[in-house]
């Protein structure tokens, strides 16, 4: 215990990437089996231990400490596990603390009678930061900054593999992951993943640029609408289906009549997750009502149809296409869904063209909702994983552009915790009285270089008028051009409008703050 | 009427001739000794001032008379300029003076170099304003005495029963561990400029760490003015010496509010450390974006505070700052009269 809770202590004030995955690397290389895995399972996705902790926790410290202390207490420090970590009394007897194998076989399937026991037992065997760890742990999520996928690039650095060969076989896995460490040390066999949904890393493009298309044949290229959903790869292995994220987390729980509609078949196809509502794709806003769901009514379903758009196929059966060409492999895709036809699916079709201009000239006047832009793509690419170079590409519209104001700033993190670099803008607004006022309508921190970024800095610093904690707010004084890719209305802004991808284009240090872009631009621009 | 202080009973059985705060209550400026005339830690310019300890939330300029340790004079004389009082009146630890028949004595604090608590004595009765303290052995101050009194008036900074502050040594291993596993980082440890400051420059010193230190120009005056009352801290060079170079595996200290400023983006990818008894919550820890957390604080934590009121043997307890609605209540579980004198002017100091 008292190694993941120095490592949970060292992860929750470490911001840079890098270095947390350095942490894990050294955490998982030098950590014996099975209280690795434990760690890995509580990092990547929260041990589902499912225990009566908060009212167990309550009764504990209900005997041991003043209910006014307690809560005055719990209120300066936010957080019920470092409460009761820093008040728990400091243990008296030299028993050694528990390791993390000891306490999940302890809870495990352990009743509410005996659970508190056996929690009071660990706490008086660890100290502060033990205790803050094993709380931690035993209530799901430790919040440290680690995400699933981080957590597997550690593992694949520990153990000099490449991040894609342990997703192929992460969901075959089960905590603690014995069989895991077992075959990255060399002590086993590859994890079968024959009988399990398992996630295939998907493969990405690029953006296009000219002289990329310059390069290209028009005739060895499929060209197919880029929609305005979320990439999927639903893996179906007979009774288990899933639906898997780009970054392979594991979203079916959110799209349960997605998995049901694919049930019984026997592939992995890759395609796009969009609400459908009588034909029409529904704005991306509608899709984000369903994502991170835990419990889906049918209210949500009727209400934000789901449906998947195909348009490529890893595994048809026993058989992986992963090393046919793309034109094999969507051949393969539209067979079997003719042949098998499963609900709340179609293929994505082709746009069929002559040369780039005149796709170029088509896609430009196609206005249609949910289209993003184009994907062209090498018909004799192969399914690789990662970003390989020189086979897909995407096509996008050349982005929105509106001139805002700079209202706010805020510190960054990381290496960025000294420059204010999260920046708040705003547009022009007429009130009802005939006057002008700004309303916020998005926030950026990216667009910008090093450079521009400390002279934004010197700029917020000099006109500041006022600050709250780490914003502050500026006089309104200079101009940023952004760049979005679209904009819908919105209830949960003042602005009534909220902008996709917004991030800053051009710093407009010649223009005058007053000549920026008024509300009714952007409203002009909703989709 | 001298009465020595003998033990706990002292405040039960001194006759009740006149009730505290008719001679020692808060006033508009602060703390009000009405037959003495003077003020303790006033905030705003008075005639007559007594001074605990150098913090500029306590110590302040502008006022007549200054009545305060030699080394809290010579804290207030770099920090506002020698004619920060009108009037300065150095006491020593120990000696006792006459103000308006009342009798006045200073006691060290043990909180920073100088601090003293502030023993007042009038017709037989003794009240202890303790202004800020803590019970830890610290290098760089006089270690806190215990005094017997009918009143306390205490602190309550970390009066939560969460802070309890573990040695300070350990937390300078700390630092000077991941100075060794670092070596390409520049350590950026942010302190509060007077006392935490040389405090964590003598523990690292105690724990071997002789490389130079570096220092942000805010805190060179006061370190200069502890090597210059006998306090060694060792090899100190300005931070402005390296002329923007990064320093990588270097320590530099600089006030807290300097480490998210401008000035330190010259170092190599610094590891941001904080030396503070806040530390202890990860709340605070990650609202700085502190990397390197040390809980080091120079005032008294949940056990010490409770067990310092209760050990004066005191009839009440005077809470000035702080957390005062915890601690008054476990003073008053534990049978202690206390209240909050709800002061104003003080602050959550960078501690």
């Amino acid at each position: 215990m008292q190694r993941f809770a120095d490592l949970l202590d060292s992860l929750g004030t470490t911001q840079s990437r890098k270095r947390k995955i350095a942490l894990l690397v050294e955490y998982f290389r030098t950590t014996g089996d099975p209280d690795r895995g434990w760690a890995l399972a509580a990092l990547a996705e929260g041990l589902p231990l499912r225990l009566p902790l908060r009212r167990t926790l309550r009764e504990l410290m209900a005997e041991r400490i003043d209910p006014v202390l307690y809560k005055l207490s719990r209120d300066y420090v936010g957080d019920t596990a470092e409460t009761v970590s820093l008040l728990w009394p400091e243990p008296s007897l030299n028993t050694p603390p528990p390791n993390l194998d000891e306490v999940v076989a302890g809870v495990s399937g352990v009743t509410s009678a005996k659970f508190r026991p056996l929690l009071s037992g660990y706490l008086d065997r660890l100290d502060v930061s033990g205790r803050f760890a094993l709380l931690k742990l035993l209530g799901g999520a430790p919040r440290v900054g680690v995400s699933s996928r981080l957590a597997k690039t550690a593992i694949a650095e520990a153990f000099d593999r490449n991040v894609a060969e342990i997703e192929e076989v992460w969901h075959a896995l089960a905590p603690p992951y014995g069989n895991l460490f077992a075959w990255l040390v060399g002590a086993a066999p590859r994890p079968d993943t024959k009988h399990v949904a398992v996630f295939r890393p998907l493969m990405l493009s690029h953006p296009i640029e000219e002289k990329d298309l310059e390069a290209l044949d028009p005739t060895a290229i499929f060209a197919e609408w880029k929609w305005d959903g979320i990439r999927v790869q639903l893996s179906a292995a007979g009774d288990d289906v899933r639906l898997f994220s780009r970054t392979g987390d594991d979203i079916s729980v959110a799209f349960p009549e997605i998995c049901a509609a694919f049930h019984g078949h026997q592939a992995v196809v890759d395609g796009e997750l969009l609400v459908i509502r009588k034909g029409q794709i529904a704005p991306f806003n509608d899709l984000q009502q369903r994502l991170n769901r835990k419990v889906v009514g049918p209210k949500l379903k009727r209400d934000y149809p789901a449906h998947v758009r195909l348009y490529d196929m890893l595994i048809d059966g026993d058989e992986d296409l992963r090393n046919q060409p793309l034109s094999v492999r969507r051949a393969r895709l539209i067979a079997w869904h003719v042949r098998t036809a499963p609900d709340l699916s179609d293929v994505s079709s082709l746009v069929a063209f002559g040369d780039f201009t005149s796709l170029g000239r088509i896609w430009a006047g196609t206005r249609d909702a949910g289209i993003e832009g184009l994907m062209l793509k090498q018909k004799s690419s192969h399914y690789l994983a990662g970003r390989p170079k020189g086979h897909w590409w995407k096509w996008k519209r050349a982005p929105l552009t509106v001139d805002c104001v700079l209202m706010y700033a805020q510190r960054g993190s990381g290496k960025r915790s000294s420059l204010y670099s999260d920046y708040t803008f705003g547009v022009w607004r007429v009130t009802a009285d005939r006057t002008r006022e700004l309303v916020p309508v998005g926030k950026a921190y990216s667009g910008f270089t090093d450079a521009e970024l400390k002279d934004l800095d010197r700029w917020v610093r000099a006109y500041t008028t006022e600050r709250f904690g780490p914003v502050r707010a500026v006089a309104p004084g200079l101009v940023l051009e952004v760049a979005f890719d679209a904009v819908h209305t919105s209830a949960r802004h003042k602005s009534g409008v909220a902008m996709r991808f917004p991030r800053v284009h051009r710093i407009r240090w010649d223009k005058p703050a007053d000549e920026a872009d008024t509300l009714d631009t952007i409203v002009a621009l909703i989709a | 009427m001298q009465k020595k202080a003998t033990g706990k009973n002292v405040g039960a059985i001194s006759p009740v001739l006149t009730s505290p705060e008719a001679w020692l209550h808060p006033s508009p400026n602060g703390l009000y000794c009405a037959p003495g005339k003077f003020h303790i830690d006033p905030h705003s310019p008075v005639e007559r001032a007594i001074i605990t300890h150098g913090h500029s939330d306590h110590a302040r300029s502008g006022h007549g008379a200054v009545l305060a340790t030699p080394e809290t004079i010579e804290i207030m004389k770099v920090r506002y300029g020698a004619n920060a009082a009108r009037r300065f009146e150095p006491q020593p630890y120990g000696v006792t003076t006459n103000i308006g028949g009342v009798a006045v004595r200073l006691v060290p604090a043990g909180h920073i170099l100088g601090s003293a608590q502030v023993i007042l004595e009038w017709q037989g009765r003794r009240i202890v304003v303790s202004g800020d303290y803590k019970r830890e052995t610290d290098p760089t101050c006089a270690p806190f005495e215990l005094v017997h009194c009918d009143v306390f008036v205490t602190e309550a900074t970390f009066a939560l029963p969460v802070f309890r502050h573990g040695p300070a040594d350990r937390e300078a291993r700390k630092l000077i561990a991941s100075l060794g596993c670092q070596p390409d980082r520049t350590h950026l440890l942010g302190v509060y400029g007077l006392g935490k400051a040389q405090r964590m420059i003598a523990l690292l010193r105690a724990e071997g760490y002789d490389a130079p230190i570096y220092l942000h120009g805010a805190l060179v005056a006061l370190c200069e003015l502890y090597e210059r009352i006998g306090i060694e801290l060792g090899d100190l060079r300005p931070a402005s010496e390296a002329k923007g170079k990064p320093l990588p595996g270097t320590l530099v200290l600089a006030p807290p509010s300097a480490l998210a400023d401008r000035w330190s983006q010259r170092f190599a990818d610094p590891v941001t450390a904080f030396a503070s008894g806040w530390m202890q919550v990860r709340g605070r820890v990650r609202q700085r974006g502190v990397e390197l957390p040390l809980v080091v604080s120079d005032h008294a934590d949940w056990p010490d505070l409770v067990d310092t009121c209760l050990a004066t043997g005191a009839s009440e307890i005077w809470v000035t700052h702080g957390r005062d609605d915890a601690l008054v209540h476990e003073l008053g579980k534990r049978g202690q009269h206390a209240r909050a004198l709800a002061l104003i002017g003080f602050e959550d100091e960078d501690d």
